[in-house]
């Protein structure tokens, strides 16, 4: 509600007073909010004890009584609809996480190069751009899926490195590890090595303010990561066993595998969502002055050091929040799941456990929060980033 | 003005939300037509045919009621739904009765709030495997992949009887009969499960019929049948007594052919009392009197629908098996019209 200001003498009137007014409305707008949501409240109550279907969240606690093909949990079909929600759930995070994380990195290169003086590299970005993101996504799924379920029978796998890697069109065959005694050292030298790294880059920046002197962090890091591990993984003796997938009847047994579902659908978003990112970060990059790198040349820095420490910092700024809502999309296209049967949350609980109980309006419900909260939590994140990164204006 | 767009859309969704039960039959003969659900496209039960219109044993009973209303069997509007919209679509009102190979069970009957108006395909969920793959038994598909369809109670029974028999599988979930048989055709999974009924009608729209077989399980009880949704008690005995008609007729031996003959001619009761010549049956239903005439004579009675249909001259090739009457070693057996 517009507010104005009102000028010269007040009016002895109750309405002409521009509080009491302003109050009056509001609380008037809210009290209809209220009575609207309370009406379609009781209305759907009423109609559906009227219709004879029961409500409640009492079928959380049911048995679901069928099977998912992908759990990142153990679940069985004698479990019960409360525990598919989380298979869903977790299915859902697996390939939204999976999809931010490749999206991003295929997008800033792609963002990158579509600036590249190079000719030929920036057009073929261009098209890249132009076409994938002028498809709808929902047939970019499926035209993958199709792709990957033309791959060979698992009778006539491919096979990668000596029986030990096969693809065909049920999955991508792994030898999954096996950890044994001595394991735990191996987790504990990663620990200590991801507890040494920001220590270290924040003593290795003092001394570069106090000294002058630079410190390589990043190798340095790189190097305590992978290193300590392996010494501990030397002096246990390698505790790790594969397992190796076998063909036995039907289908591979054993060992890790990714389904086509999955990979359809990660590689669908990823590639996606990966040209909207190429577009923000080319902005972004776009954004930062001309000047500004010129400057940075001018004092003599490198090339690479301008990039980091000059031009990103600046962009940043710009990609950041559209970069936020990209996330966001990813996130909520990933219930496309369905159109293939990647078993996510609206796959299952949203969809299986909705038809078998007939709670619509529960389950919708449920998974409709799950969202909103998954995507107020990304925000929530890159709102916090976003606002560390900012320049701070002296 | 943001008042009264609100006040709009509180009046709009008013209108909406009220009138829930009761009175169907007034609305749909107001309306003027039958709003009737079928699937999304199973040969023998409801697909638009090769001049694009919808066709099967389940449209022949959607058609039956629209006859019996209206007198007019051409009077039905489809709905083409996927095994998981269908019930949403019968509680919201969207369609009028539900005619999609639907099985019958406790929780839907109950829980869901729907009444099944009695069995016009009896039923089992079978196995539907390649041949090249020289499979003779469901107990030898330890650890195949199975396409299995959504929300269905085949998907229940797959879990059931895969996990009483100590076996294990991958399921691989699809949307709607068409998209699976795509997947099984592309061999992504190695056992196509469904009722018996939809495997055979699934088999006969493949490249190659031939190549596919149908395991010798049946691992479960199917009862198919149409529905409605509960709260309107003449809605749901003028789709049951529909249906009975269509069994009673064929009972009587009372045909598409010689319905109108029989109607003057017949000395039975049972056959005059069903076209409509003696009693008022069609008035107590709030129909005309040759309801049911109108129903053999438009549709036809149910073994005719199920010859045409499914029956062993069209590519399903099903046998009558349980579905016969009950007077031919089948279960078919309709309450007497009287």
């Amino acid at each position: 509600m517009a507010t104005q200001t009102v000028d010269g003498p007040k009016r002895g009137s109750f309405l002409s007073d521009q509080r009491t007014r302003a109050i009056l409305f509001q609380g008037l707008a809210f009290f209809l909010v209220v009575v609207f949501f309370v009406y379609i409240g009781t209305n759907t109550a009423r109609n559906l004890e009227a219709l004879g279907i029961s409500t409640g969240f009492d079928f959380l606690n049911a048995p679901a009584g069928y099977d998912v093909a992908m759990s990142l949990i153990p679940y069985t079909a004698t479990d019960t609809h409360g525990r598919v929600f989380f298979v869903g759930l977790l299915n859902t995070l697996s390939v939204a996480a999976t999809g931010i994380f490749a999206a991003t990195i295929l997008g800033v290169i792609l963002g990158v190069l579509r600036l590249s003086k190079n000719w030929l590299v920036s057009k073929l970005v261009y098209c890249y751009v132009e076409v994938v993101r002028n498809i709808p996504l929902l047939l970019q799924i499926l035209f993958w899926y199709a792709v990957l379920i033309t791959l060979p029978h698992p009778k006539k796998s491919i096979i990668f490195l000596n029986d030990s890697i096969f693809l065909n069109k049920r999955g991508l065959y792994m030898p999954e590890p096996l950890t044994g005694d001595g394991f735990g050292l191996i987790l504990i030298a990663l620990l200590v090595a991801l507890i040494i790294v920001p220590i270290m880059s924040r003593m290795a920046k003092k001394r570069q303010e106090a000294t002058g002197q630079i410190f390589p962090v990043f190798l340095t890091s790189v190097g305590l990561i992978i290193g300590l591990p392996l010494l501990a993984a030397i002096v246990t003796g390698f505790p790790v066993t594969f397992e190796y997938p076998e063909l036995k009847g039907f289908n591979f047994k054993g060992g890790m595998v990714l389904r086509p579902e999955f990979v359809a659908l990660w590689f669908a978003l990823t590639v996606y969502t990966a040209a909207f990112i190429a577009e923000i970060v080319r902005a972004g990059i776009q954004a930062v002055s001309h000047g500004q790198s010129e400057a940075a040349f001018s004092l003599g820095l490198k090339p690479s050091w301008t990039t980091r420490m000059i031009i990103l910092p600046q962009a940043l700024r710009v990609i950041v929040p559209p970069l936020t809502s990209q996330y966001l999309n990813l996130t909520k296209n990933s219930s496309l799941a369905i159109a293939i049967g990647y078993p996510d949350l609206v796959a299952t609980f949203g969809g299986t456990s909705l038809n078998q109980t007939g709670q619509a309006i529960e389950v919708i419900m449920i998974t409709m929060l799950v969202y909103l909260s998954i995507s107020l939590l990304i925000s929530m994140m890159m709102n916090y980033y976003n606002k560390r990164i900012a320049l701070v204006e002296r | 003005m943001k008042l009264g767009k609100f006040l709009f859309a509180a009046a709009a969704v008013t209108a909406l939300s009220t009138g829930a039960s009761a009175g169907t039959l007034d609305d749909i003969k107001a309306k003027g037509f039958v709003q009737c659900g079928v699937t999304t496209g199973l040969a023998g039960f409801a697909a638009p045919n090769d001049q694009g219109q919808w066709a099967g044993f389940d449209v022949d009973f959607c058609r039956a009621m629209a006859a019996a209303i209206f007198g007019d069997a051409a009077k039905v509007k489809y709905t083409p739904t996927t095994s998981k919209e269908r019930f949403t679509a019968l509680q919201s009102g969207e369609i009028d009765v539900l005619a999609r190979n639907t099985t019958w069970t406790f929780s839907r009957d109950v829980n869901l709030g729907f009444e099944f108006v009695g069995v016009n395909y009896y039923d089992g969920q079978g196995f539907m495997v390649r041949k090249s793959l020289g499979v003779t038994s469901a107990k030898e598909l330890d650890g195949a992949s199975v396409c299995i369809q959504t929300g269905t109670t085949t998907e229940l029974n797959l879990a059931d009887y895969f996990r009483s028999n100590g076996m294990s599988y991958e399921s691989v979930v699809i949307e709607t009969s068409a998209e699976g048989r795509g997947v099984y055709e592309e061999e992504r999974c190695d056992v196509y499960t469904t009722d018996a009924s939809g495997l055979a009608a699934q088999r006969s729209t493949m490249a190659d019929p031939s190549e596919h077989i149908l395991l010798p399980e049946i691992i479960s009880k199917e009862p198919l049948g149409p529905l409605v949704r509960h709260g309107d008690n003449q809605w749901g005995d003028i789709a049951r007594w529909t249906l009975n008609a269509m069994i009673v007729a064929e009972e009587l031996g009372v045909t598409a052919g010689n319905a109108a003959d029989m109607a003057s001619t017949s000395k039975n009761p049972e056959v005059l009392r069903l076209l409509g010549a003696e009693g008022d049956m069609g008035a107590q239903l709030g129909l005309s009197a040759d309801w049911a005439k109108n129903i053999v004579m438009q549709v036809g009675n149910y073994g005719e629908s199920y010859e045409r249909n499914l029956g062993t001259t069209t590519p399903l090739a099903l046998e009558r098996g349980l579905n016969a009457l009950w007077t031919d070693g089948g279960i078919l057996y309709a309450p007497p019209m009287r």
